[in-house]
């Protein structure tokens, strides 16, 4: 059952649109949609990917964030140069909670900051003598360090510095990587064309200058493409795959290295989570090195079971057997459970607005708990986004495309949803409005939310935040009305 | 001259990814299939139409190709 009936629904998005500009109203009526899970094709009913209104509040990304920030940054044994003014570094720095082991500042530096911190003298005198100095400096400083990636601020794309050749140099006289990312903010809509941008370098960058020829690869080698391991979560899911008999070989990129990068070119099937993030190396490995890609989900144990079975009718029955083994050991738990949380949850509506695969992927996980989304949304999702999600969504519900924080307000206050799914941007708004809410995005500093394990958790943080007795406490003492 | 990937899903339908555009779409039509023949003119389910200069024996998917408007 839906919260609204189809009518409604319609009704609600235009009482929303009532308020823009007729220019505006629009634009933003293109990424707005009622939910029909018959139609096919996101593309005639809704448009994403394209560029947010000036004047409205959106929660996107820039270019930068979805380089820096998701696909390179995990990378821990390589030093991610934050090039440009101090400011896109410092604000990004660690904020993901992409969990690895290491020590860091010796042979792994991801929640370091490394940043050229650009003045004006860089600005107007161009900072690449800078860049030069700066490879010097970290080459004394971390001689660990397993080669460099230099993330472009806006600042050097506005200047038209050459990094491409400081890098080229520096890579020589270092003897190591050093990987140019024209990742500046200003390209692009949203984080979505950072994480092609960095796919890109990595594909020309890494895997075109020499693979890893020791690696003696197994026929059970399996890379785990788009985890970035948030709270945990790579660990969560690749035991699964290991304990049912798989060889994970490589994480792409959570907990992640480059000398994980350079082998998995020799692995036999790429298991992509993430698919808005890391499509375009799989489309590469696929093409350039004939590896197959299989998209996955790792959320609440119905889709875990799926997946796995998915995973295993590509190997022989010895992965069968061990996927149906793996499923049955964590029934149990998933049992025990489902019956702790299920009379807790049932029926409460949930409303998300987040990013990559999370809008469709974690609905399996709320519906495993007897709860229903009522409304979902991309920030920079793109069309092949949208088609996957129609069919994850039930009729008539809610699907928005870079939903402004006045949409979002608008849409909640009327279907009153029970648990809201988005970013920091909005948590505090929520939850001052006295709904429950949950910082999806890095899992409101819980997780991991992947596998069985994560589900527990998962579980867990839902019930706490859902059934806080705090929510009904929201009005003043003072304004209550007298006994 | 767009670079697209071709490639076969799991249930036989032939899947076509056009880079430059990030469009993925499932082949609505070819025009030869054949084992003696395979290529010329292609449409995608959203109605973009591409040309594939025919090939004696189909190739062996993923398979990364350059196609023509068609």
């Amino acid at each position: 059952m839906s919260a609204l009936t189809r009518a409604e629904a319609e009704g609600l998005i235009q009482d929303v649109l009532e308020v823009y500009p007729e220019e505006a109203r629009k634009d933003r009526k293109k990424h707005l949609m009622v939910n029909d899970p018959a139609i096919e094709q996101s593309k005639k009913c809704i448009t994403s990917n394209r560029k947010s209104l000036p004047g409205v509040m959106t929660a996107r990304g820039c270019a930068y964030a979805g380089s820096k920030g998701v696909v390179w940054g995990p990378v821990k044994d390589m030093i991610h140069l934050s090039h440009g003014p101090v400011g896109c570094g410092q604000y990004s720095r660690a904020g993901r909670r992409n969990y690895y082991v290491g020590y860091t500042g010796v042979n792994t530096f991801g929640t370091m900051n490394f940043t050229s911190d650009f003045q004006e003298k860089d600005v107007v005198f161009g900072g690449d003598k800078k860049l030069a100095k700066i490879f010097a400096e970290m080459e004394m400083l971390f001689p660990l360090s397993k080669g460099i990636t230099v993330q472009s601020e806006c600042p050097v794309g506005l200047i038209g510095d050459d990094i491409d050749a400081v890098t080229q140099k520096g890579s020589a006289t270092l003897g190591k990587p050093v990987v140019p990312v024209r990742c500046e903010g200003f390209r692009g809509v949203s984080q979505s064309l950072g994480h092609h941008i960095a796919n890109d370098t990595i594909r020309d960058h890494i895997l075109e200058k020499g693979l890893d020829d020791d690696f003696v690869s197994s026929p059970y080698d399996v890379a785990i493409i788009g985890d970035y391991n948030i709270g945990g979560d790579a660990w969560s899911s690749r035991i699964l795959l290991e304990e049912m008999g798989l060889r994970v070989v490589a994480q792409w990129s959570g907990d992640g290295t480059l000398s994980e990068i350079k082998r998995t070119p020799k692995v036999k099937l790429n298991l992509l989570h993430c698919y808005r993030s890391m499509n375009y190396i799989s489309r590469h490995m696929e093409a350039k090195f004939g590896i197959p890609w299989l998209e996955y989900n790792f959320f609440g144990p119905t889709k875990i079971a799926e997946s796995l079975r998915a995973i295993a009718s590509r190997f022989d029955d010895r992965i069968k057997e061990g996927a149906e083994r793996v499923i049955a050991s964590y029934q149990p738990m998933v049992d025990a459970l489902n019956a702790k949380y299920v009379p807790r949850l049932q029926g409460k509506k949930v409303m998300l607005y987040v990013g990559g695969l999370r809008p469709r992927h974690v609905i399996g996980a709320y519906e495993d708990l007897g709860m229903e989304v009522v409304g979902t949304g991309y920030e920079f999702g793109h069309n092949d986004d949208y088609d996957r999600t129609i069919q994850e969504m039930g009729d008539a519900t809610l699907i928005y495309d870079d939903v402004t924080e006045f949409e979002l307000e608008r849409f909640v206050a009327k279907i009153k949803p029970d648990l809201i799914g988005a970013g920091i941007k909005e948590k505090y708004v929520y939850q001052k409005m006295g709904i429950p809410f949950r910082q999806m995005h890095s899992w409101d500093y819980s997780g991991p939310y992947h596998g069985y394990d994560g589900y527990a958790i998962f579980a867990r943080d839902i019930d706490m935040t859902v059934n806080n007795p705090c929510w009904k406490n929201m009005q003043a003492p003072w304004k209550k009305e007298l006994p | 001259m767009p670079k697209v990937i071709l490639s076969r899903a799991d249930n036989g339908t032939l899947t076509c990814y056009v880079p430059k555009k990030d469009l993925e779409g499932r082949v609505k039509s070819l025009e030869y299939d054949r084992a003696d023949c395979w290529g010329g003119r292609m449409v995608l389910e959203d109605g973009t139409a591409l040309f594939i200069e025919p090939l004696d024996t189909p190739p062996i998917f993923p398979v990364e190709m350059r196609v023509t408007r068609g």
